[in-house]
């Protein structure tokens, strides 16, 4: 497993997600208030760009007409089939020990913490592959920046 | 003129569709208030005997179970001779569709169920022990319907409570919740019967058909919206005790149903949280449907086949449907069933399903 750099802190503040390509897999990084969350971009349904999903909490219900809505915005629907995971585990909500979308660790590392400690840096998906020189950040210690462990 | 022709192979079977009919509206005055008798009395003595098909037609009843100057079904005698002695079934739950849930007016409603519960109970059960009975009730008035339902609990010579298949409304909406909890609360099951009218609701869920054929086909589809709101409501999450018995349903369309629901729930159960598992799993749990009539594929192991689709042998409850002409020399079962699923279907899932008296 190796740590990558996805972005400078400061690029969340006005998005709640961001899809990027993380050692040749499609990944999905949410900010939720001042939590990371990091999910495969793939849902294990049908393949489904899961990240371009929506967003929204988890209703449950004792009976007819109650409506018990819990964890606003932690729940990520797949914009295929509208089947929901939850952003904490990657567990689907109906089925939770079998369908399962891959989660993995993100944080907020300080500038400082990246700098000399093998944290990688991704190639974003508007950069393509190929005979060029990879534009990348310079890592300043005084920013602060979204890793996931991958 | 046939007859059954299967007798034996029946023994022990408890036939959960039986119809007997109100051989005259008469026989009911003895049990309605004197207002009713002069209500009814002004307006000609009116039949309710439901006219959801051509009663005359050759295909619609037995030809044994035809008798002078009455409906088929309406001679207690040939009943218990026709379902019970000759198959040698030990058991018969007699749905009497009398057509009180038609009826506009819910207070005449109300009195004609109760009337029809008391001749069933003086005129058939104190016939025979082996006869049980469905509490016909008012759909058109749940309270009236719980009424009812609490008048005749202590007396377990009947079994279920009755409604339509055609309602006013579709079954599982809250309007109708009262008679389920009433029914739960003394360990009923409700059985939901093929036909109904009423309120102006067409047979089929595409509208008014214009052929005898139509009609009775789509019967069917009319079960499946029926059973979906029972399931998308919540009846079941509310009432967790409930049975429901589909009579006169078929069954070859639940595996598709099922699997649709569950799909389709995955994606949409938001809107319906109350279905809190597999829609499946709901209905396997709470549902139980009535043999015949059988659909009737030309390779018969087809048929098993698709009960194996169910993934439940415990869900199927025999029926004969008398005195409607079903099957001849074949018998009414599906054939290739194992012992142990044709065990389940006779006698075993019936016993589960109900609390019959001694």
């Amino acid at each position: 497993m190796s740590r990558y750099v996805i972005a400078p802190l400061k690029d969340f503040e006005t998005r709640d997600r961001m899809i990027v390509t993380v050692a040749g897999r499609s990944i999905g990084v949410f900010r939720i208030d001042g939590e990371f969350f990091a999910v495969r971009n793939q849902c294990p349904h049908a393949g489904g760009p899961l990240c371009q999903g929506e967003l929204g909490g988890i209703v449950r219900s004792s009976q007819p007409g109650e409506f018990d809505y819990a964890r606003r915005g932690e729940f990520l629907r797949c914009p295929w089939h509208s089947w929901e995971f939850d952003l904490r585990t990657g567990r689907s909500w109906f089925d939770p020990d079998r369908v399962r979308v891959r989660a993995y660790e993100a944080a907020v590392l300080a500038g400082g913490e990246v700098i000399g400690c093998g944290v990688k840096e991704i190639e974003h998906e508007a950069r393509q592959p190929g005979p060029y020189t990879v534009e990348t950040y310079p890592i300043r210690v005084e920013d602060a920046y979204v890793v996931v462990d991958v | 003129m046939k007859t059954l022709a299967f007798s034996g192979c029946l023994a022990g079977a408890i036939d959960c569709d039986v119809h007997n009919a109100v051989p005259s509206v008469k026989v009911l005055y003895p049990y309605l208030s004197d207002y009713w008798q002069d209500f009814m009395a002004e307006a000609g003595d009116p039949s309710l005997e439901p006219n959801y098909y051509p009663v005359n037609s050759a295909i619609a009843a037995r030809p044994e179970a035809r008798g002078a100057g009455f409906p088929p079904g309406a001679d207690p005698e040939a009943l218990i001779a026709q379902v019970l002695d000759r198959t040698g079934a030990k058991r018969a739950i007699l749905n009497c569709l009398y057509g009180v849930p038609a009826l506009y007016n819910e207070y005449w409603a109300a009195a004609m169920a109760s009337a029809v519960n008391d001749w069933v109970a003086d005129a058939w059960l104190s016939r025979d022990p082996r006869l049980s009975a469905s509490i016909v009730v008012a759909p058109q008035s749940p309270d009236a319907a719980v009424a009812e339902i609490e008048r005749r609990a202590a007396d377990g010579r009947f079994v279920q409570v009755l409604l339509p298949a055609r309602t006013q409304m579709p079954v599982g909406r809250r309007y109708y919740w009262p008679i389920y909890e009433a029914a739960a609360r003394h360990g009923l099951p409700v059985c939901i019967h093929a036909g109904g009218g009423g309120a102006g609701q067409p047979p089929t869920p595409a509208g008014w058909p214009t052929y005898y054929v139509e009609e009775y086909l789509a019967v069917a589809q009319g079960f499946q919206g029926q059973l979906v709101s029972l399931v998308a409501e919540g009846v079941f999450a509310k009432v967790p005790g409930l049975k429901v018995v589909f009579a006169e349903s078929g069954f070859t369309w639940l595996p598709s149903l099922m699997w649709r629901l569950d799909k389709n729930w995955k994606g949409l159960r938001r809107e319906v949280p109350w279905v809190d598992r597999l829609p499946s799993e709901i209905i396997r749990e709470h549902l139980r449907i009535t043999l015949q009539p059988l659909d009737e594929p030309s390779e018969l192991r087809r048929l098993v086949e698709t009960i194996d689709h169910i993934q439940s042998d415990q869900m199927l409850l025999f029926s004969s449907d008398y005195p409607h002409w079903h099957y001849d020399a074949e018998g009414p079962l599906p054939a290739g069933l194992s012992p142990d699923a044709v065990r389940n279907l006779l006698f075993a899932n019936a016993e589960r399903t109900y609390r019959f008296h001694a």
